[in-house]
């Protein structure tokens, strides 16, 4: 039986160890009350920006589609439950700058009558793939393990990149972050399911499932459930606890040695990654029928009084969620959005869950001061480039982030760093390294749009002086044409005259 | 807090320069220690008037460059005071010792910008200047308390501050009454002579045993390499150095030492001796990883490493200076950005047979 526990045969270089503040990894998911109003925002995936299909006024139902996906990477944004829809308009999202983005805000009805149109597929192993792919944009699955990257893209067979792998993702390796892991404790059958489900879509023969070893619940639960499960060639891999071992790339490297190459895809190694979330939901849209509505979410934080595991429904506040965990004073607290390393601080909590909420933090002060303190300037100790699991050098690179030269960091790989944080932990300067990679890559997307939007300028410009020296040429074309035909013929008498003037007085020949 | 958009991470791992500056100052606590033991009253002059001149001219600089006076908390400048101080010859007047704490400071470090942005080791360039500037005095080596009946107490307060402020003529001494020729120096003049390497140390009567606990003459702080090596490998648990530069620098010292001692023996000394002697455990664990002028990158570090090992022993062998090791670190100091540009790792997706 190939459902063994396998070690981990190679090591990402650098990491770091953060404490785990895993307060809530024992604690059960509990089910979070419906919020009065639900704001859903347009986009909630990485891709194109949904468009509304509801007016305000309408009845909708849990599940119904209410926004269309535009474009090929985008999914579609579903009513979380029954209600009627009172506005639509532009709302805060999750995002540092505090921007905002168009959103539908449902006011619920307290029903939570559910969309029954979509018919539980139980017959999937039977079923082909593309059907299963459409049933899987068509409930608006994303990543959600926080990158929310359209999932039916992924799912794929392209025959020219066949997927011997696929991983599932269960490590979390943010601190207090622990929604996979209580999935995995919780629903280890389901989870499976969706594992195998997967493998048909792909068409890959064996899978690895991927769990740090600081929950052995989710380890064994996940074991038994292989086990009855009876799967062909897949493995439950137990990884030692390091950040960011849950990252993608890090992540094949450890468990197969195969690295990614910069620019290309996992599927190019022949991997599919997925997250254990974003499997249980894939469930959930074959199995079941149901659209992606609600996700769990790691409410913690060590200013929080009660940490919990909730099953949050897409679109409520935030503000909600830590009140009903103890705090409702948030003067004296930080709110980030995911978890401590890479998650985003906000700077109010009046912003609705999304589908890339794995959680929501409550920091206190003093824990934020650590990370956010004076500047001071680098002293070139070469810390950050040993914490750095892609071997950048963090420290040059910062540098010329700062001081503009673009096209030295993007030769020095800037655009590789996956904006981990590990370096900026490291930092005995307290230098804010990945603010500065973040700026440097702003400020490179912007530099490529405008040459980008310059070329195109250049070429249309440069269409339209061909098209209109073709035309002149072709005008003139047409007149010397005429012309020859309308030519006077040379007279007899003037060929005459000619000859008697003599050769040197005699009128060089009309050309035509 | 002031901040208006904070970027992630918003964890932080504790570590900060004061910390590792201090770290510094700890593992020079047995050379220190053991300096004032050799040399007495006069080691403890040196460092106190190194460090106090150091922490003074940094805050007249910071005030000049209106930058926060609390910058001096960073440990840096006292530091590089201790160094300074560990660098020199016990017999140093007061005004070299605080000329060169000045230069250290100024000249090696806040001219460029102040921390983090000098190119060459700060203690190092002003050991360098003095050499330059004063060659007799800062070539001659008190004989230390360890050796038989020196003329010299050095553990008499008053004689010490009479020597450190007036020079050795308020004593009625000449420097060659109360000074000797360090290991160095001696095989240096003697194989000007003519003389053989072996036959040196014979004369000199030399030990390889007391040249690894340090019982010779040489500056106060660099004579014991087991002090030494015990401050390195403290740095190394800590991890506030990495081994790629001690040990290529040392490794390589060894192997050029014994290769050509194996050639030719009358000529180029053993091994163990350029181990032992003139500053090169001091500089390998401590001066050439001074973090701002040496390569950030690991294969870097060793390139640098082994740099400063072949500068250090050729000097010593072919150069007109008996002592090679902070020049070979000094010059390695310049190729440090060119090394690290060159010497990057491979960043993980590039560079590997492209499948």
């Amino acid at each position: 039986m190939a459902q063994r526990l396998g070690l981990m045969a190679h090591s990402f270089p650098g990491g770091v160890h953060p404490d785990q503040y895993k307060l809530t990894g024992e604690l059960p998911i509990e089910d979070f009350p419906l919020s009065a109003v639900h704001i859903l925002p347009m986009k909630q995936h990485i891709g194109e920006t949904c468009s509304p299909l509801v007016a305000v006024g309408d009845r909708v139902l849990r599940g119904q589609k209410i926004a269309k996906a535009e474009g090929y990477v985008s999914v579609p944004v579903h009513a979380p439950t029954s209600g009627t829809v009172v506005k639509i308009e532009e709302h805060a999202i999750a995002h540092p700058s505090g921007m905002g983005m168009p959103s539908i805000f449902i006011e619920s009805d307290g029903e939570d009558e559910v969309d029954e149109s979509l018919a539980p597929i139980t017959d999937w192993k039977n079923t082909e793939p593309t059907v299963l792919r459409e049933r899987a944009r068509m409930c608006g699955l994303a990543g959600l393990g926080g990158a929310v990257f359209p999932t039916f893209i992924k799912l794929v067979q392209d025959k020219r990149f066949p997927i011997e792998t696929v991983i599932l993702n269960g490590i979390e390796c943010e601190p207090f972050l622990t929604n996979d892991h209580r999935l995995m404790a919780e629903y280890a059958a389901e989870i499976i399911t969706g594992l195998a489900i997967i493998k048909h879509m792909v068409g890959a023969p064996s899978a690895l499932i991927a769990i740090e070893d600081n929950k052995p619940e989710a380890i064994s639960a996940m074991q038994e459930a292989l086990i009855a499960a009876d799967l062909d060639d897949v493995q439950v891999v137990v990884l030692p606890t390091r950040y960011p071992q849950g990252s993608e790339k890090q992540l094949i490297y450890s468990l197969t040695g195969r690295e990614v190459p910069a620019g290309k895809l996992p599927m190019h190694v022949g991997i599919i990654c997925q997250n254990v979330g974003t499997t249980k939901a894939l469930f959930d849209a074959v199995v079941l029928g149901r659209a992606l509505t609600e996700r769990i979410v790691t409410v913690s934080g060590d200013a929080l009084p009660n940490p919990a595991n909730l099953r949050v429904r897409l679109g409520t506040p935030m503000r909600a969620l830590l009140a009903h965990q103890g705090l409702d004073d948030l003067s004296q607290v930080q709110i980030v959005h995911g978890g401590p390393m890479m998650g985003e601080r906000l700077s109010h909590a009046d912003i609705p869950v999304v589908k890339s909420t794995n959680g929501v933090l409550a920091l206190s002060k003093g824990f934020m001061r650590a990370a956010h303190t004076v500047e001071q300037p680098c002293i070139r100790c070469g810390h950050c480039s040993e914490a750095c699991p892609v071997s950048l050098v963090p420290n040059l690179l910062a540098d010329q982030c700062r001081s503009d030269q673009f096209e030295k960091a993007e030769a020095y790989d800037l655009f590789d760093c996956i904006e981990c944080g590990c370096c900026s932990y490291v930092c005995p300067s307290n230098i804010p390294l990945v603010h500065y990679f973040r700026y440097g890559k702003g400020q490179v997307s912007l530099q490529r749009r405008e040459q980008a939007f310059a070329e195109a300028s250049r070429q249309r410009s440069e269409s339209r002086d061909a098209r209109i020296q073709r035309e002149k040429d072709e005008k003139a074309a047409r007149r010397s044409r005429v012309r020859k035909t309308h030519a006077p013929k040379p007279a007899a008498a003037e060929k005459e005259a000619a000859a008697k003037a003599g050769d040197v007085n005699s009128k060089p020949e009309e050309t035509s | 807090m002031p901040m208006i958009m904070l970027s992630s991470p918003h964890a932080h791992g504790g570590d900060s320069i004061r910390m590792q500056m201090f770290t510094v100052m700890v593992a020079l606590l047995p050379a220190t220690l053991f300096s004032v033991y050799l040399f007495g009253w006069l080691s403890l002059f040196l460092i106190v008037t190194c460090m106090a001149v150091s922490l003074i001219t940094e805050a007249v600089c910071l005030k000049l460059m209106q930058r926060p006076l609390s910058t001096l908390l960073d440990n840096s400048a006292a530091l590089t005071g201790l160094f300074l101080a560990l660098t020199l010859p016990a017999a140093t007047p007061w005004w070299m010792a605080v000329l060169g704490s000045v230069f250290a400071i100024v000249l090696g470090k806040q001219v460029y910008g102040g921390l983090g942005y000098n190119i060459f080791n700060p203690a190092l360039s002003a050991r360098v200047i003095l050499l330059i500037s004063f060659p007799l005095n800062m070539t001659t080596w008190i004989v230390p308390m360890s050796a038989m009946q020196p003329l010299l107490d050095l553990y008499n307060f008053s004689d010490c501050l009479s020597l450190f402020f007036m020079g050795p003529d308020a004593l009625k001494l000449g420097f060659d009454a109360i000074s000797m020729a360090s290991p160095l120096g001696h095989v240096k003049t003697e194989a000007t002579l003519g003389v053989s390497v072996a036959e040196a140390l014979k004369a000199y009567d030399y030990s390889y045993l007391n040249a690894f606990l340090g019982f010779e003459a040489g500056s106060i702080g660099e004579t014991s390499a087991l002090a030494l090596m015990i401050g390195g490998i403290f740095l190394l648990a800590r991890h506030t150095i990495t081994w790629h530069i001690p040990f290529s620098f040392i490794g390589t010292m060894a192997l050029l030492a014994a290769i050509f001692n194996a050639i030719a023996p009358d000529q180029f000394a053993p091994p163990m001796f350029h181990l032992f002697a003139g500053g090169l455990m001091l500089c390998a664990f401590f001066m050439a990883t001074d973090p701002v002028s040496s390569p950030v990158t690991p294969v870097g570090q060793i390139v640098f490493g082994i740099g400063c090992g072949v500068l250090t022993w050729s000097i010593r062998s072919f150069g007109g200076y008996p002592e090679g090791a902070m020049f070979a670190v000094l010059l390695m100091n310049c190729a440090v950005p060119l090394i690290d540009h060159y010497f990057r790792p491979r960043v993980y997706g590039h560079g590997r047979d492209k499948s």
